[in-house]
């Protein structure tokens, strides 16, 4: 071996935060930040109280509300009506004030989706370990944090220890080259690589996503598609450090100020995979083959480009996927070899953690702008990620866009991604929505979800139906 | 946590790959604020006739008698047999805690989801990762006998098959002496409190920024 084997980011940030490992690589790892949700949260918070624990470290958890609220208006709790819900952020609410963690609630501008708000605010730093109770924490990643998805047991040990007991994932490198098509978009790249490895694809792996297309792609782009490595298996998607990054960290409320910018952007330079690192799993696209992608069936990965058709179980021959085709086209209610374009559309959804950033709500009204949607829709919904998306989205004048189009818009949340609250996908109606996860009920019992991009969601909105935004973009 | 032991039961064989976590445990009961009392909605879309409401008693719904954990003869199985990828979606440990209410402590598949899998093992239930082929074999074993059962021994990372075969299988050390001991994790690590403090000491000069 004539050289040294260089390190990836993941090795990097890993070999950082290592407090103490044993023989068999059970690990020790130190967590810089913890972001909190009333969903995950409320047994953790209950366990530290039952053991009579304190939190390690109070200022390196935040909390917001996300998943139970509501996104139509409301003032006080007393304005949530589902009492479950209410009882989760009253929940929320009480703990934190117990022990003295700050929490964006009811009326904060800041309250949103707990991965939107987490770089938004400069909670999310280069360099961090960050974990979160929930799966799409991977999202953070984009800023070249270590961040990871954790269950409540996780989260009650992070608040008493400031550490987790994790094992090394290994390496996989998905390289993204060639350019992206206008009208091609993060998410079309992140659901075309799904398609490709499939949900379990990158199981037991830190997903590091590089290459051209990568490299041009915007700090919010990027964070779709380290938010969507969870649906390829992958807990954590990771991007490498750039001038984007740290331009876009700047400034941020909780980001490091003065002397401490300074020291700070010399360390995070070192973000970056070594030349000659090695990963145990290389996956490569040509990004300018990529075409806007919608997905068909029950799992991420039934996916295909709009110009495809769906698949007949009947050339399938692996059996168990022949049956979960079979499967998926009954919930769904469509046929073999039907084309993609001739899906009907009632609903569209425009939100969530993977899409419900400023730039997504720019992509879709620049479709929008001057139309209507088809009158066979009959639900379209805009929810930004943040009240602070939702003000700078109006102060550009967007949210008048989405109105006149005929969508509704809302007030931050998770809202129709995984509908905790109100906001439901009626049972047999097909949903073109940004959202992650087209499982069975996901968006409402009996709902059909279909994973697009912003800018797809809003062409179908126009439509009634799938259409390839390509061609609207082209004249 | 209670200590596992050896055990012999029942297999229940859920046939289907790519078992999410919505499955396991459909999101409306996410939103209780305790740890118990997930048991009789596991499975709960698949399992019943209508759709379950969060704290509402379960006995009498009507079930759908077809799906696989109401057949009288996989009654009272504490392991689950399942295919691929058992686990993926959310990182709910509420799932886990559905499975263990339940009374499974046994789940038996190909590959499992990543946090599912960190999950369960926190919880006591004791995942094994087989050969697509012993997974297979298992399922057709279930099929041609009535009242199935496997022994699970986890101290010897064994499974006894009635006819005396056994499949050994592996399992993190760590994992292991958690699961046998019946051990919690945070008072495992707060025995190196010294060592963290020690550690955040040296980090905090080095990134005095993630510090107030
Ligand atoms: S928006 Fe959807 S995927 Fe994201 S955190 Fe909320 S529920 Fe989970």
């Amino acid at each position: 071996m004539s050289e040294r084997i260089g390190k990836t980011l993941y090795d990097k940030l890993w070999d950082a935060h290592v407090v103490r490992e044993d023989d068999e690589g059970t690990a020790l790892i130190y967590i810089d930040r913890q972001l909190l949700h009333e969903v995950t949260s409320p047994q953790a918070f209950e366990g530290l109280r039952m053991a009579k624990r304190k939190p390690w470290r109070i200022d390196a958890n935040l909390a917001t509300l996300d998943h139970n609220v509501p996104t139509t208006e409301y003032k006080t709790v007393e304005d949530i009506l589902d009492p479950i819900s209410r009882i989760q952020v009253q929940t929320l609410g009480m703990n934190t004030a117990e022990f003295g963690i700050t929490v964006f609630g009811i009326g904060d501008v800041r309250q949103g989706i707990v991965h939107v708000v987490g770089p938004e605010e400069g909670a999310t730093l280069p360099g961090m370990t960050l974990v979160c109770g929930d799966s799409h924490t991977a999202t953070h990643g984009a800023l070249a944090a270590l961040a990871h998805g954790v269950g409540t047991s996780e989260v009650e040990h992070v608040l008493a220890t400031q550490c987790l007991i994790q094992k090394k994932m290994k390496n996989m490198l998905v390289r993204v080259e060639g350019t992206l098509q206008a009208g091609v978009t993060p998410k079309d790249v992140v659901l075309a690589l799904i398609g490709k490895i499939g949900t379990a694809g990158a199981n037991g792996h830190a997903m590091q996503f590089k290459g051209l297309v990568i490299r041009e792609m915007s700090i919010e782009g990027r964070m779709t598609i380290c938010n969507m490595a969870i649906e390829a298996g992958a807990r954590v998607g990771l991007t490498g450090i750039d001038e984007k990054t740290i331009e876009y960290v700047k400034n941020k409320p909780f980001a490091p100020k003065g002397d401490n910018w300074e020291k700070a952007v010399a360390s995070w330079r070192e973000l970056k995979t070594d030349d000659n690192a090695y990963f145990d799993k290389v996956v490569e696209m040509d990004g300018s083959l990529i075409e806007p992608q919608v997905s068909w069936g029950t799992t991420p990965e039934m996916v295909t480009s709009i110009s495809g058709i769906i698949p007949d179980p009947k050339n399938e021959k692996n059996p168990v996927k022949a049956s979960g085709i079979m499967r998926a086209l009954e919930y769904m209610g469509l046929e073999a070899n039907m084309a993609i374009k001739d899906i009907p559309v009632q609903y569209v959804f425009i939100g969530s953690c993977t899409n419900a950033r400023i730039e997504d709500f720019r992509a879709a009204a620049r479709i929008l702008k001057g139309q209507k949607i088809s009158s066979l829709v009959e639900q379209a919904l805009a929810v930004p990620g943040s009240g602070l998306v939702k003000k700078q989205a109006e102060k550009e004048g967007l949210d008048k866009v989405f109105i006149d189009a005929g969508f509704e818009w809302r007030n931050p949340g998770c809202s129709m991604c995984l509908a905790m609250n109100d906001d439901k996908l009626p049972e047999g109606k097909h949903c073109a929505s940004t959202s992650n996860r087209n499982f069975e009920g996901r968006q409402g019992a009996g709902g059909r979800t279909h994973l697009v991009s912003p800018e797809m969601a809003a062409a179908a909105a126009i439509a009634g139906h799938f259409v390839d935004v390509r061609e609207i973009l082209n004249g | 946590m209670d200590k596992f032991v050896t055990y012999t039961s029942v297999v229940i064989p859920m046939d289907r790959a790519n078992v999410d976590t919505d499955m396991i445990l459909p999101k409306q009961f996410l939103k209780s604020i305790k740890r118990t009392g997930f048991g009789p909605n596991l499975f709960d879309g698949l399992r019943y006739e209508d759709v379950g409401i969060p704290d509402a008693d379960s006995s009498h719904r009507p079930i759908r008698k077809d799906f696989v954990l109401n057949l009288p003869r996989y009654k009272n199985g504490k392991i689950l047999l399942v295919r691929e990828n058992f686990g993926s979606g959310s990182s709910r440990e509420h799932a886990p805690w559905a499975i263990k209410g339940f009374g499974i402590d046994t789940i038996i598949a190909p590959s499992f989801a990543d946090i599912f899998f960190n999950n369960s093992f926190k919880n006591g239930i004791l995942l094994i990762t087989l050969s697509d082929i012993d997974v297979d074999t298992i399922f057709k074993e279930i099929e041609a006998e009535v009242g199935y059962q496997l022994t699970i021994d986890l101290e010897n990372q064994k499974i006894i098959k009635n006819s005396g075969k056994t499949i050994t299988f592996k399992v993190d050390q760590f994992k292991k002496t958690c699961l046998l001991e019946g051990l919690d994790d945070i008072s495992l690590t707060l025995q190196h409190k010294q060592e963290i403090q020690d550690f955040e000491k040296t980090y905090k000069k080095k990134n005095p920024w993630l510090f107030k």
